[in-house]
């Protein structure tokens, strides 16, 4: 318990660095939404005095000093408020952030555990199986890894979504035939019809690192003493391969999601814009696009908290399977 | 002698001694050779390191038979290839070292029935049945031989998991808890991770594993090496006292060879791969015939500093 304690502490005053920093940046940036909102306006004729000021008030009170400001912006986030759209104008940042982020989070996080397992259980393979024929196959997982995510997407969309019509090429689901997001089988099955090709896309990009990190952690693992120890002891091939050699091997793996995280967000950004996928990666370009601080501020802010989330969760994962971490730590 | 070991003539025949009676045997060595039984024989083993550019010939045609409940100590310096004899004896080797020839016998009794088993012809679950069960092994590295993320327990009933399919998690349970009081671990400790524990905790508790299915031969590479000297004469002590309880045979292997006279019936000494002289403890510390071993043994100086005395200082061994 005093492990996952010591470990909230840290990851509380992260969240606070983080989080003042998002509030932090935007503001020494030149520019503010106010006038943007007010030149789109302006576009379609006068803008009355009245507007002027309600249009500022929208978007936060300018006045006021950055201290102010910074202890109205904590207490708009304890009240979920993340301010006002420009793009999707009257929409509230936490409302659009609310329906993107599940599809993120689904897709992404499905396919990140899904490479995760399969590059670890083929890296455990591959580590068992060393000085074999399989040693000659491991070095092209890394050419998987250094392709681009956006090139891999276009290339599953060309083969399996044009040239063989497979798979659907954009949105997250059948607009066509669901209005709206629903819970019914029908809808889940088209979720996840409509995910194949970006989570292979994922899969793909990914898999080969875990693959090469576990394969030679396991190598290394398999010379340690006490797998020879199983060894001697006469235990059976595959409890070794697992309990003695995998289990070790795969922790500093684990250790490294947090650090893969980082990568695997900048990869579903554009992944997502090139699926039309209605996650988070699409919501913050389009943000970019159109000079959305809100909305970007926001997404900023949401993915650096599921990153924080997804680290503490490997955090407490590591700690359950590490005993020493647990004591040290 | 000469220095150069090439052929198996320059060797001392091998002389049976059973256990703890080693003060009793003449100095030529010679003993009643029928009331000894072997536990395992070793004929003509070669073993190479199959490496590029010329494969290492690590061992070179050697006897070796250790009798039931002896302690035979196999000294040497590092790389002269006691380990890897060891290793092969166990059928533990991994590529690229390589048995090239040679046969190993393993002289089985169980329940009053001698059988001898073919170690080289055994083959997977009979090797994997075979492993532990008749011969079990401590290793060197006291500090890494046991898994660090599960608990000791897990690993004592690993053994019996393995090797006693029909026993219950109780009695697997009362027994790893009479197996650690046995070598002076407190029983709760089975609960513990490897890091909880102490070096010497944990090298007591690789030879509670080692005993725990009662085997006939416990081969122990320098099982003191990473201790202090103090729980280094803990551990042998344990081991003296549990091998008078048990009776198994032990192979010990150490490059420490003043603490090796003291505690085996017999020694052999190796250089280079082959096994250049042997007798028992008492032969090899009064009456050396090698020049290595000579050299072995002036090597190590006494309580009084005076290098060399130790090979000819009587009994302040």
């Amino acid at each position: 318990m005093r492990y996952i304690a010591r470990r909230l502490v840290i990851y509380a005053i992260t969240l606070w660095a983080a989080i003042s920093l998002n509030f932090l940046l935007p503001r020494l940036l030149p520019g503010n939404p106010a006038d943007i909102m007010i030149a789109k306006l302006s576009r379609r004729g006068d803008v009355s005095d009245a507007q002027l000021e309600s249009i500022r008030r929208l978007f936060g009170n300018p006045d006021a000093s950055l201290w102010q400001q910074y202890l109205d912006y904590w207490g708009q986030l304890f009240q979920g408020d993340l301010g006002t759209s420009v793009q999707f104008y009257p929409s509230s940042v936490s409302s659009l952030i609310g329906s993107a982020l599940p599809w993120s989070i689904g897709l992404v996080g499905v396919a990140t555990v899904l490479s995760f397992i399969i590059g670890i259980s083929l890296g455990m393979f591959a580590g068992w199986k060393r000085g074999t024929w399989v040693d000659h196959i491991v070095p092209s997982t890394t050419l998987l890894q250094s392709l681009p995510y956006f090139w891999v997407a276009m290339v599953l969309i060309y083969f399996f979504a044009r040239e063989n019509e497979w798979f659907p090429r954009t949105d997250g689901y059948d607009i066509w035939t669901f209005n709206n997001t629903e819970w019914s089988w029908a809808f889940a099955g088209s979720v996840i019809y409509h995910g194949i090709l970006p989570a292979i896309t994922i899969i793909i990009s990914s898999v080969g690192g875990w693959l090469l990190g576990m394969r030679n952690m396991m190598v290394s693992t398999m010379g340690e003493d006490y797998v020879v120890t199983a060894e001697a002891k006469g235990l059976k091939k595959g409890r070794i391969m697992r309990t003695y050699g995998a289990r070790n091997a795969m922790l500093p793996s684990i250790a490294g999601i947090g650090v893969s995280l980082g990568f695997v967000v900048s990869g579903f950004v554009v992944m997502e814009q090139v699926f039309s996928y209605p996650g988070i990666g699409k919501l913050m370009i389009e943000g970019v696009e159109g000079n959305d601080y809100a909305l970007m501020q926001g997404v900023f802010l949401v993915i650096t908290l599921t990153v924080l989330a997804a680290m503490f969760i490997t955090d407490l994962v590591y700690g359950l399977i590490d005993p020493r971490a647990r004591q040290n730590a | 002698m000469s220095d150069a070991p090439t052929a198996d003539a320059t060797v001392a025949p091998e002389v049976p001694v059973t256990a703890g009676t080693h003060e009793h045997v003449g100095a030529d060595g010679t003993r009643d050779v029928a009331n000894a039984e072997a536990v395992i024989t070793a004929r003509n083993v070669h073993i190479e390191y199959e490496v590029d550019p010329v494969a290492v010939r690590a061992v070179r045609g050697v006897d070796l038979t250790v009798y039931r409940g002896e302690i035979l100590g196999l000294a040497g310096e590092s790389g002269c290839g006691k380990s890897t004899l060891a290793y092969g004896l166990n059928r533990l080797l991994k590529a690229p070292a390589l048995m090239t020839e040679g046969e190993v016998t393993f002289h089985d009794r169980t329940d009053g029935v001698d059988t001898d088993i073919d170690v080289l012809a055994l083959d997977g679950d009979q090797l994997r049945a075979f492993r532990w069960d008749k011969i079990s092994m401590v290793f060197q590295g006291a500090m890494n031989s046991l898994n660090p993320v599960i608990k000791i327990r897990k690993q004592l009933f690993d053994v019996f998991t393995t090797h006693r399919p029909g026993m219950t998690d109780d009695a697997m349970e009362e027994r790893s808890r009479e197996l650690l009081e046995l070598v002076g671990v407190d029983p709760d400790r089975i609960n513990s991770y490897a890091h909880e524990l102490s070096g010497g905790m944990r090298q007591r508790v690789m030879i509670a594993m080692a005993l725990a299915l009662e085997p006939q031969l416990m081969i122990m590479d320098e099982p003191t090496t990473a201790l202090d000297v103090v729980v280094q004469r803990d551990i042998i002590r344990e081991i003296m006292r549990l091998r008078e309880i048990f009776g198994f045979a032990v192979i010990f292997i150490t490059h420490d060879l003043p603490m090796l006279l003291e505690i085996s019936d017999r020694v052999a000494i190796m250089l280079e791969g082959q096994i250049v002289e042997r007798g028992t403890a008492h032969q090899i510390y009064t009456n050396a015939q090698h020049d290595y071993t000579k050299k072995l043994l002036s090597s190590f100086p006494s309580l009084t500093g005076e290098r060399g005395s130790f090979v000819r200082g009587g009994e302040d061994l």
